[in-house]
């Protein structure tokens, strides 16, 4: 690198702080004006509230069955009826919130802390590194999530940690992939520039000039990814692979219950399967609102 | 251009090597021993010592990887383990029925979705726009088994329309086939159609801002002409790519849909090679989807290649 001095003081071009201020705050401000972020915070904050408080709000218990009251259509005593073991339909959607979202958001948690480092690496140093690395992305992308989580599970065997690890490592390649093109944006600027001047060492100048100023990419993609995690997490559920077994879990009563369908029982796949639908295009909405946000 | 052939054919054969590696490690991962999953933990040591040696499975797992890929290259796929048949004959009219079903999916999906997409983007931020877009994108991120549930609901068992099962009886007219696929196939439009509408409305949009359209109003060209001659032409170029891309997703969409619906297509053959642990079938399936794949992209990168000699030039630097 450079020969400058390393007793230089460093030379401070932040950007003016007020200025970043009304910038974020006005962004904020157009958020919770915007429809489609308050209608998406609705429908996931419901399921949130579920997650945490089910127990209180259940009306019964999700785990007792009551063989001599199976398959009761909906009604006062159940709301959404009861299943094929004589269980509360409405209490275990209710609970059932909390197998999806303790599980998906710690996966895409994961996947955006590697992918974002990995990201930032590559698209900040090049070289042969990066082209390896992305070639293995291109390769992982080939397989659809859904078959490379099965193929992980189905070798390791289903629990909340398998399902968490394998959701997370196969998101850390795509998110790596976004955090480093907008890195490679970034790294041309001046205060890039500036930073390696003044002999910053490579850590500093990634995690405390660039990543600052790619948070808006990474937001975006979290949220996204949130979507796709919840996606994948009720999907395994219905093919049979629940990150736990013993709790209400949506997707895995829908598979349980959707051979009954042609018997006229609708009631213990059409109240999951509404939750699931809710609760995704909630996320979604909210990461549709913010990543048009960020495009202004 | 050859250069630029070249280029993406090169790329795709070491992304198709690295694919290989990670289902050989991927499919290896299966715990415990093959001949012992295969005759059962009361077997005999001897005999599954020997069943190992047979199938190769005592060897060092380079020798192993060597000998799969050497295999797949001389086009023998192997031996599934549990149906004990050619994983050939068994992909062979799995992929067929796939790729009946997909493309009855795309035959009714591309165009209401560039419909939609070009609709979308004449009005936009109007509506129309709005409802369009939220609503495919909101359709289009559900997943696949609760979109096919609700279709089953609706038209399976309230209206009482089409059938739940995908299926048709034997020897039954291409008509009834049809009546048969439409429920699964409309879960792919589903969700397909929030996607490729998307990317046409981005690519309508750019088309609707650059100064040759503008050029083409102000010479005085009616609306219509201004559209179907400058804007769609430039349009459509990036619905290709993203009709590509989908196929790859649309094969993990299949692994539920086909389960959902009982159709005997490559998706449920995963399912089934994976939840029954048969590596030959399970590995040599995934290759194969992956390969459907990366053709795809590369056929899409071609086709865009042809169409558009910007991207032509731009790459063959």
């Amino acid at each position: 690198m450079t020969t400058i001095d390393d007793q230089a003081a460093p030379i401070a071009i932040p950007i003016r702080p007020d200025e970043t201020k009304v910038e974020r705050h006005e962004r904020f401000r157009l958020l919770v004006r915007s429809p489609t972020f308050l209608i998406g915070c609705v429908l996931a904050g419901i399921w949130v509230v579920c997650a945490i408080f089910g127990n209180l709000i259940a009306p019964h218990d999700p785990v007792a069955p009551d063989i001599l009251s199976k398959f009761e259509p909906p009604s006062g005593q159940h709301l959404f009826g009861t299943d094929k073991l004589g269980q509360d339909v409405l209490s275990r959607v209710i609970l059932g919130a909390r197998a999806v979202l303790v599980v998906a958001p710690l996966a895409t948690i994961l996947g955006t802390v590697l992918g974002t480092t990995i990201g930032l690496v590559t698209g900040y140093y090049r070289g042969f590194v990066d082209e390896a690395i992305m070639r293995v992305v291109d390769a992982i992308l080939a397989i659809p999530l859904i078959i490379t989580a099965l193929l992980a599970i189905t070798a390791v065997g289903p629990s909340q940690k398998t399902v968490i690890l394998v959701i997370g490592f196969v998101f850390t390649p795509i998110i790596a992939k976004t955090v480093r093109a907008a890195v490679l944006g970034e790294a041309q600027l001046e205060y890039v520039q500036a930073a390696r001047l003044r002999n910053e060492r490579g850590y500093y100048v990634m995690f405390a000039e660039i990543l600052p100023n790619v948070t808006g990419p990474i937001i975006v993609e979290f949220t996204v990814r949130l979507g796709y995690a919840i996606f994948t997490v009720a999907t395994l559920a219905f093919l049979g692979f629940a990150a736990d077994p013993s709790i209400p879990d949506w997707g895995q009563d829908i598979s349980a219950h959707y051979q009954s369908i042609n018997a006229g029982y609708w009631w213990p796949v059409l109240f999951p399967s509404l939750a699931i639908a809710t609760l995704i295009v909630g996320i979604n909405l909210i990461a549709d609102s913010i990543a048009h946000l960020f495009e202004r | 251009m050859r250069r630029f052939l070249l280029t993406r054919l090169g790329l795709a054969a070491i992304t198709l090597f690295l694919l290989s590696v990670l289902v050989f490690v991927g499919a290896n991962l299966l715990p415990g021993n093959v001949a012992r999953r295969k005759l059962g933990n009361l077997a005999d040591q001897a005999a599954v010592d020997q069943l190992n040696h047979q199938l190769g499975t005592d060897k060092p797992i380079l020798v192993q990887y060597w000998n799969w890929v050497s295999d797949l290259l001389h086009g023998d796929l192997g031996t599934s383990l549990s149906y004990n048949l050619p994983v050939s004959e068994l992909i062979g009219p799995a992929l067929l029925h796939s790729l009946k079903l997909a493309v009855f999916a795309f035959v009714m999906v591309v165009p209401l979705a560039i419909v939609g997409g070009v609709l979308a983007a004449l009005k936009r931020d109007r509506l129309a726009d709005r409802v369009i877009t939220v609503g495919g994108l909101s359709l289009a991120v559900v997943p696949e088994f609760v979109t096919g549930i609700m279709l089953i609901l609706i038209f399976g068992l309230w209206l009482d329309l089409f059938p739940v099962s995908a299926n048709a009886p034997d020897g039954s007219n291409i008509l009834t086939q049809l009546k048969y696929l439409f429920l699964p196939a409309l879960t792919l439009v589903i969700v397909l159609f929030g996607y490729i509408s998307r990317i046409t409305r981005a690519g309508t949009i750019e088309a609707l801002d650059a100064d040759y359209t503008r050029t083409a109003v102000l010479k005085g060209l009616p609306r219509r002409t201004v559209v179907r001659r400058h804007v769609l032409r430039n349009s459509l170029l990036p619905t290709i790519a993203v009709i590509a891309t989908q196929t790859g997703y649309l094969i993990g969409g299949l692994v539920v849909i086909e389960t959902l619906f009982n159709y005997p297509g490559m998706g449920r053959l995963i399912f089934t090679a994976a939840n029954a642990k048969d590596f030959p079938l399970l590995a040599s399936s995934v290759l194969i989807v992956g390969i459907v794949f990366l053709v795809a992209t590369l056929l899409a990168d071609l086709a865009y290649s042809l169409l558009n000699p910007r991207i032509r030039y731009a790459t063959a630097e």
